[in-house]
Order: C-alpha cells, then sequence, then structure tokens
C-alpha cells in the first residue's frame, strides 16, 4: 500500500474522470488539486468563475499579474487559448450547462445525494459564492471531500446541514471510497488501495449499497 | 457627492477588480450606514473590506464573505444585515437591474434556505425562483483603459461584475489604470460604451 495524503488521493483518483475536451470548473480546496494530478495526455478547460476559461497553474515567483486570479483570488495563470469575460457570462456558462463538470468540497453528503458545502448555521457562514450554481447547472458533479471529519461520518444518512442544492450529486471521492448513486441509493463502486470495504461501512453513517466485487481505486 | 445611506453596487471579486482609489475616499470621509452591494467583501482592510472593517457599512449583498472574518464577526454580533446570494442570482438580479427587467427566473437555490420568501414559477414543468431586480444610487467600478469620453475596457480576471454594475448604478463612477486619448480603444473593443459613465477617476 502506498501511503499517501488523504486529499492526494482524493485528487488524483479525481484527476481521471477528466477527459479531453471538457470544461471543467474546480471549487476551492481539495478540488483545486485535481488540476495537478491531471495526465499530460488529457488536455482540458478549466474555468474560473470570476470569469476565466483556460486557467493555468500559479505562476512562478515574481510573474505574478495582479488581474490575473483564480475564484479564491489567488494567483493563477492563462494558457495559450484563453479568454476572458464578466461574472454574467460566467454564470450563464454554468447554470446553462455548458460546464461538463465540476469538483466541489463538501461538508457533508446524504444518502439522497444531496451536497451541504456552504454553511454551519452558527458557526461559519463564508456563503455559497458560485457553489449553488454549479451544482444546479453542470453537467457532472464530483464531491472532493474526507469521508469523515473529528470522528463523524461525512456520508450521513440526511444533512443536518442546509444543502446547496436539491440535486443529486453524481459521484463522491473520498480518501477511502468512490461512491455513486443509482436511482434509490448510494453504491459503493470503488475502495482505496489497502482499504477494505468493512473499514469504509464502519465511517460510513449512510446505506451504502455493497456490490459482490468492490474493485480498488486506479491511481 | 456620495451621501452617508447611499446604496453602492462595488465591482471586484476578492479585490480584484475593484476602485481601491474610491473605496480609499469614502473611508476617509467617513461616509457611514452604507448599502453594498458587492460578489464579496475581500479580507479585512482590503478593498471592500476597508469600508467593513471602518463600520461604514450596514447592509450587504454579497455572495461570499469567508475570507472576511471581520464580516462574519459584525453579522454574528447583529451590527450588520447580510444577505447572502448566489454568485450567478446575484449578477443576474444586478443585470436586470440595468436593464429594464423586473427580474429573472433560474433554478439555483430552489430547496435551499436560498427559497424562502420567494415566489416559485413553472415553466414548461420546470419551478424557478423568481429572483427580483437590483439597483443601487451608485456603482463604483474600475477598469483597465478608459477614453476621455468615458468608454471602458477591462483586464482579465479583473472584469467580474464591473460592466454589469456599469448599467445598475444610478450614477456611475469609474477609476481606470490608465486614462488614454480617445480612439485608443477601438470600438470592437469597448466594453462598457462612455455615456454610461457619468464619472472618470483618472490615475496620478
Amino acid at each position: 500500500m502506498i501511503s499517501m495524503e488523504p486529499q492526494v488521493t482524493i485528487a488524483r483518483r479525481i484527476a481521471r474522470e477528466l477527459q479531453s475536451g471538457m470544461l471543467v470548473n474546480l471549487g476551492i480546496g481539495i478540488p483545486t488539486l485535481v488540476a495537478k494530478y491531471l495526465s499530460p495526455d488529457v488536455q482540458v478547460f478549466f474555468q474560473s468563475e470570476n470569469g476565466l476559461i483556460g486557467t493555468g497553474a500559479p505562476p512562478e515567483e515574481g510573474l505574478a499579474h495582479p488581474a490575473l486570479t483564480d475564484a479564491a483570488g489567488h494567483p493563477v495563470t492563462a494558457l495559450p487559448g484563453a479568454s476572458t469575460f464578466d461574472s454574467a457570462m460566467s454564470f450563464g456558462l454554468i447554470r446553462g450547462g455548458h460546464v461538463d463538470l465540476t469538483v466541489l468540497g463538501g461538508l457533508q453528503v446524504d444518502q439522497g445525494g444531496h451536497l451541504a458545502n456552504w454553511m454551519i448555521p452558527g458557526k461559519l457562514v463564508p456563503g455559497m459564492g458560485g457553489a449553488m450554481d454549479l451544482v444546479t447547472g453542470a453537467k457532472r458533479v464530483i464531491v472532493a471531500m474526507q469521508h469523515a471529519a473529528k470522528g463523524a461520518s461525512k456520508f450521513v444518512g440526511s444533512c443536518t446541514l442546509p444543502v446547496t442544492s436539491t440535486r443529486r450529486v453524481d459521484l463522491v471521492v473520498t480518501e477511502l471510497a468512490v461512491i455513486g448513486f443509482s436511482e434509490e441509493h448510494p453504491i459503493l463502486l470503488e475502495r482505496a488501495p489497502g482499504i477494505s470495504v468493512a473499514q469504509i461501512l464502519e465511517k460510513t453513517e449512510a446505506r451504502l449499497m455493497v456490490p459482490q466485487d468492490v474493485p480498488e481505486m486506479t491511481l | 457627492m456620495i451621501p452617508d445611506g447611499a446604496s453602492l453596487m462595488i465591482g471586484g471579486f476578492m479585490a480584484v477588480g475593484s476602485p481601491t482609489r474610491i473605496i480609499q475616499e469614502i473611508v476617509r470621509q467617513n461616509k457611514r450606514n452604507l448599502t453594498v452591494i458587492a460578489n464579496d467583501t475581500a479580507v479585512p482592510g482590503v478593498g471592500i473590506g476597508s469600508l467593513v472593517s471602518a463600520k461604514l457599512v450596514n447592509k450587504l449583498i454579497v455572495s461570499h464573505i469567508g475570507l472576511n472574518p471581520e464580516t462574519q464577526r459584525q453579522m454574528m454580533d447583529g451590527n450588520l444585515d447580510v444577505e447572502l446570494v448566489p454568485q450567478g442570482t446575484l449578477v443576474e438580479r444586478i443585470r436586470a437591474g440595468g436593464c429594464g427587467l423586473g427580474g429573472v427566473l433560474t433554478r439555483t437555490g430552489i430547496g435551499t434556505q436560498v427559497e424562502q420568501g420567494k415566489s416559485r414559477i413553472e415553466i414548461a414543468g420546470t419551478s424557478y425562483l423568481l429572483e427580483t431586480a437590483l439597483q443601487a444610487d451608485f456603482a463604483l467600478i474600475h477598469a483597465f483603459l478608459a477614453d476621455h469620453t468615458g468608454n471602458l475596457t477591462y483586464a482579465l480576471t479583473a472584469r467580474n461584475f464591473n460592466p454589469i454594475m456599469a448599467m445598475s448604478g444610478h450614477t456611475v463612477i469609474a477609476s481606470a489604470d490608465n486614462v488614454v486619448p480617445v480612439g485608443v480603444i477601438s470600438p470592437d473593443h469597448v466594453v462598457t460604451p462612455a455615456p454610461l459613465v457619468d464619472f472618470l477617476v483618472g490615475n496620478p
């Protein structure tokens, strides 16, 4: 078993979901890491919702442009063929179904595939930013999150935190498992290298369907 | 020019593309009880964050305050009224306000806390939320190039909310990195046409 930081396992697995030609929006946090583990054979367009398609890696030290940032306000580069536009266009792309895939962080996902990722009432109220539009409008939604936080499963029976959308997400990737959804149930699709099904179920509050064969993730 | 109690739309995304000099002047003049409509409040003391840190704002309509703990603190203490709006809905409400529309219909927010107090409208079997238009007394925006008539172009991701807000402020005050002679910005490259801009603040 290769020992790997949880966020690296998650980002590397999700990177394998990206296909050439896709328009992809990566959220803040673990999702941002996905770009780092993308195979050089795969050419996608990354969108930053502050108004950029063709987002590239962070610039080398000293080469940051003050008017070229990602949605977290961090300096980025623009790849050849990049384009910039205003926020109405940017969210038209998102809501209008032009974004093929979004990867977002999560506080909770429940059995029905609902994502909660924008506030913890009374504690942390960052606001939804672009997350509600992304979950509503992107063709495919992947959640990147750690399986549990402070001992509590983040994959729950029913979200106790305010949901981001009533739309069911398509895939959840944690450092332990890949989980998809059928019409009625979440299904355990893959397990992390060296992790057993029993270990996953122990850390999962939601009721998971477990097929006879659950293959290991390819990273 | 801007009185106490004014409503302000302010461009920028995490302070990138915010009219920093205009904001600094409002802080210097200590204008109070402001309503601010913007994407975010940046970080404490920076861009729109400097209005919040100086306690000049009593109502905010924004999509994200996660990187400004001072905004969150004033909100939790009950000193700052914050309406959180999904970013795509926020920009469309502002666009509607400047385009003569009463509002927009969006699927974003259906079935979430954002739906509270709003009408649901069904069109061809799909439910939408009715989100009403926003206008403000002033739009404070920032451009890369401005010519002497007030035509504006923007740089890279510093464009964001600026050209949308230029349509929906009753008085539009723009600052620019560079003020250039008429003709430098070709008609095809003008993003905000001159008649929309009431006042231009150059870069000394």
